[in-house]
């Protein structure tokens, strides 16, 4: 069986990428102006106490009117309303938005350029796109996209589109400028069923611990300014980060995400030890991806039994969700190309 | 390690009656090391230690995986290597120190399994615990002061808790209820999952057994101890009795990436074996394919396709005009391109032994600078360059050695005209041997393919506990649990001249505590008191919503 590989299709993928790398910076850009827009309000109106918005307040919105005459407050758990909560002001409150608008409305455009860019990849070889490291790279950032825009629907984290779509461009430039492999077919050891599934799973889990990561993070340099201001020694710069969620807030977000996550690798894992039996007779043989897959799911669980560790919550815990995400990056970046083993299938060099 | 009860019960928090053990003996050190070690802190650590100490395996080549490579890499690093040796850097996962950790981690964890799934246990029938005297100091709590009776807003409430699932016990003037067991239930499938993974891979490697076989194209082989290259028996196998069968290699049919140029030209796309395989003694052979993720199952042992290669067919006959060699020699594919690399040892040539080292190129190229080389894996121009040489091949010591190398320590190499003796040859073709010592012909070329065999009893068990273990995981992480209080107090108002002639009101309180991560427990429980308060006063009509703030009660 000898397909052509169809080169139209392939350029027509590439011309969708570039498409997609223009679209995603107007949407940095864009994210980055809702920050540094809402930084400035936040400063100006946070003097009269504002930070704290008072429980009953709060609360007096959401839950009050369906019993007419009730009155609840959440002890312990009271934090400033989200970005979404907070319509009440006039003036700026607009423009800020529309920042934030335009910027999802640009990463939806440059979500479906990319989509379309890694579909004809795919078309263009009559195979699933995750072929080498170039296809891994262009179809792992879209599903870090798409997970981002399909977790927006549901919850408000659009202070997080910078620092999620911004290493989303960036993995766009490092693909098509260093790991650019031409459009082929697959090697005998990739032709299979678990192919899609495996690949797409990992995709996806990568995806949720790359916006955990992005949420841990800021969660650190909040709860760091947080003791600074705690001290009496209010931190000068990086005003936009007033504008964020307290630290607590960031964690659990970061928390929910990976909670998500870890599982799905788990089930990665699982499919890739099913698959290596099929294709190499060893469900587990310590291949260097293997340990790595291995390290991240231990480093992984051992973020989560440590948030329910005292003494080892808060940022302990941040620093061990960091620990997970370096490894996922190592075990993509690094592993693929410079260990040679069983899953070297990077077609850089 | 064996559990004995005595332990599991000291390892459960509660066991504060061991304070007053006289001194503290070896039992009380026993007991101390023992709760230490199933602490979550130490499982912690543990953890984190199993995952540092995986990474050297993937840094330093293994025996297991790469024989080879660790050789050369021995060879390499000669002061260090040794050391790295001794602390076992090339057999990380069979090493003491990395056992150790693991084995540490599973006791650790059998040592918290067992008392919280007593707790559990008990835990799931039980009934909820009484509301607490002040609700207001749970971390989710909602209040309000309505008209109606509080029995009606109980019986209000105990509905919409019983709509959601809730296990419910009634008190006095107030419901206690509790949901999400299945939360921990999970969580302990999910760690008993994993004990029984390990116990299946252990016993897998203890039933099964694994081997190497090179078959070259129109050879049989016949399933038995001596025919493996190599055979890993777990300890329970009796390698005498294997069952038997035989494979026959009739075709490998090999492709490569031709159609598109860059880094991707030359890429293998296809392999497929066609084979002859004969189940029992003196069955009639059936025909099957063999592909990479295709692999070949006879009767429970899998067969897998995890290489290839070219084997030269050579015909050799030596100085005294004897034919010595006549047949199929495999070469070790050493590039992309598979430049591979063979050695012929002839021990019977006379009057001296004889060894050839080649080189097959399968596409035969010959570059400006004289080299040859090959540029594409297919043999579209097959070609030998060989030296020779003659003397001691060191075979009658008693030594093992390695097919593929050549011991040239007692042999001399074959010269002519003042220069080492080489010859290329393309297939039909002969070449002399200097000095008289003897011809050698490349008659052509055939493919082999290198199969793994394999026999795993367990793998499904393995299979089926690393299933449980995901279901249980994702219950454990995402059943929310738990504990709701509604309490329902009839308060005197009037003292502040508002509602003159009304004597009382009902102070509805809900309050909420969650034992896991839990964003949506607010929600909850202000859910469960509107629900209360619009079901406990459908007749009624609820009154203003200020509480009193001296309506908390104390």
């Amino acid at each position: 069986m000898t397909v052509v590989v169809d080169e139209q299709m392939a350029q027509a993928s590439n011309v969708l990428i570039y498409s997609a790398m223009l679209v995603y910076t107007g949407a940095v850009l864009a994210f980055a102006t809702d920050l540094s827009g809402r930084g400035r309000l936040v400063a100006a109106a946070s003097e009269p106490g504002r930070e704290e918005v008072p429980a009953r307040e709060l609360v007096a919105a959401g839950g009050a009117a369906s019993a007419g005459g009730v009155d609840a407050a959440e002890s312990g758990r009271v934090q400033p309303a989200g970005p979404a909560g907070d319509a009440g002001d006039a003036g700026e409150p607009v423009a800020r938005r529309q920042a934030a608008g335009i910027a999802v409305s640009l990463t939806w455009l440059a979500f479906a350029l990319h989509l379309g860019g890694v579909v004809a990849r795919g078309l263009s070889a009559h195979r699933p796109p995750w072929g080498n490291m170039y296809e891994f790279t262009i179809s792992g950032a879209v599903v870090v996209t798409g997970v981002f825009l399909l977790v927006l629907l549901r919850n408000d984290l659009r202070y997080l589109g910078t620092f999620v779509v911004g290493p989303v461009l960036l993995s766009l430039g490092l693909a098509i400028s260093v790991l650019y492999t031409q459009s082929a077919q697959l090697l005998p050891a990739l032709q299979s069923v678990w192919l899609v599934i495996h690949v797409t799973v990992a995709f996806t889990a990568s995806a949720l611990f790359t916006i955990a990561f992005s949420a841990t993070v800021l969660q650190l340099v909040q709860d760091r300014r947080e003791r600074l201001r705690a001290a009496d020694r209010p931190p000068r710069r990086g005003r936009f980060m007033d504008a964020l969620p307290v630290a607590a807030e960031l964690e659990r977000t970061a928390y929910r995400l990976t909670a998500v996550a870890f599982p799905l690798w788990t089930f990665t894992v699982m499919a890739g030890a099913i698959w290596a039996e099929r294709s190499w007779g060893r469900y587990w043989n310590w291949d260097p991806k293997e340990v790595w897959s291995f390290v991240i799911w231990v480093v992984y669980a051992g973020y989560l039994h440590a948030r329910a560790t005292r003494g080892w919550d808060g940022r302990r815990a941040a620093y061990l969700g960091l620990a997970g995400f370096a490894c996922v990056i190592f075990n993509f970046g690094v592993v693929n190309i410079f260990f040679p083993g069983l899953h070297a299938y990077s077609g850089v060099g | 390690m064996v559990t004995t009860p005595e332990d599991l019960r000291n390892a459960t928090p509660d066991a504060a009656d061991d304070v007053r053990l006289p001194g503290l003996g070896p039992v009380g050190w026993a007991r101390w090391a023992w709760r230490r070690l199933t602490s979550m802190r130490t499982a912690l650590l543990l953890l984190l230690l199993l995952a540092v100490a995986a990474v050297p395996g993937s840094v330093f080549p293994q025996r297991r995986i790469d024989p080879a490579r660790v050789d050369t890499y021995l060879a390499d690093h000669r002061s260090t290597g040794p050391w790295l040796d001794r602390l076992g850097a090339f057999d990380v996962y069979a090493s003491p120190w990395f056992s150790a950790v693991y084995l540490l981690l599973f006791v650790s964890l059998v040592g918290c399994i067992v008392p919280r799934s007593r707790l559990h246990w008990r835990a799931l029938r039980a009934r909820p615990p009484a509301a607490p005297r002040r609700l207001e100091r749970m971390p989710a709590y909602a209040s309000a002061t309505v008209d109606a009776e509080p029995e009606a807003v109980l019986a209000a409430a105990r509905t919409a808790l019983g709509r959601r699932r809730y296990r419910r016990a009634d008190g006095e003037g107030s419901v206690a209820a509790e949901r999400g067991h299945l939360a921990e239930t999970g969580n302990l499938v999910f760690h008993v999952s994993l004990v029984a993974l390990l116990t299946g891979i252990a016993a897998g490697s203890f039933f099964g057994y694994s081997g190497q076989v090179l078959l070259v194209e129109g050879e049989t082989w016949a399933n038995s101890l001596p025919r493996y290259d190599s055979f890993t028996p777990g300890r329970a196998v009796d390698a005498d009795d294997l069952p038997p069968f035989t494979l026959t290699l009739n075709s490998l049919r090999v492709r490569f990436e031709d159609q598109v140029g860059g880094n991707q030209f030359g890429a293998p796309r296809e392999f497929d074996a066609d084979l002859a395989v004969t189940q029992g003694v003196g069955g009639t052979p059936r025909h099957r394919t063999m592909k990479v993720n295709r692999p070949l199952d006879v009767g429970g042992t899998r067969m897998f396709l995890v290489g290839n290669g070219y084997a030269p067919v050579f015909t050799v006959t030596d100085g005294q005009g004897n034919e010595v060699k006549s047949g199929p020699v495999p070469f070790l594919p050493q590039d992309q391109n598979y430049t591979s690399n063979g050695v012929l040892k002839l021990p019977d040539a006379r009057p001296r032994q004889l060894g050839i080292q080649a080189f097959l190129l399968p596409t035969w190229v010959q570059t400006p600078d004289g080299r040859p080389r090959s540029i594409f894996p297919d043999a579209t121009n097959p070609r030998v360059v060989l030296t020779a040489w003659t003397g001691d091949l060191g075979m009658d010591d008693g030594a093992a050695q390695s097919v593929y190398v050549l011991d040239t320590s007692r042999m001399t190499q074959l010269r002519q005209d003042g220069r080492p003796f080489t010859a290329s040859l393309a297939p039909g073709e002969s070449a002399t041997l200097p000095d008289g010592t003897g011809t050698i012909r490349f008659d052509g070329l055939r493919r082999y393919a290198a199969l793994d065999i394999r026999y795993d009893p367990t793998k499904f068990w393995v299979l089926a506990a690393a299933v449980l273990a995901l279901a249980g995981l994702t219950t454990s992480l995402f059943v929310r649990r738990r504990r709701v209080w509604v309490r329902a107090t009839l308060v005197a108002v009037g003292e502040a001249g508002t509602d003159v002639g009304e004597g009382t009101r009902t102070l509805v309180e809900v309050a909420g505590l969650s034992r896991t991560e839990d964003s949506r427990l607010g929600d909850e429980v202000r859910a469960l008191l509107a629900a209360a308060v619009s079901g406990g006063s459908s007749g009624g009509g609820a009154g203003p919503a200020d509480p009193p703030p001296g309506a908390r009660k104390g």
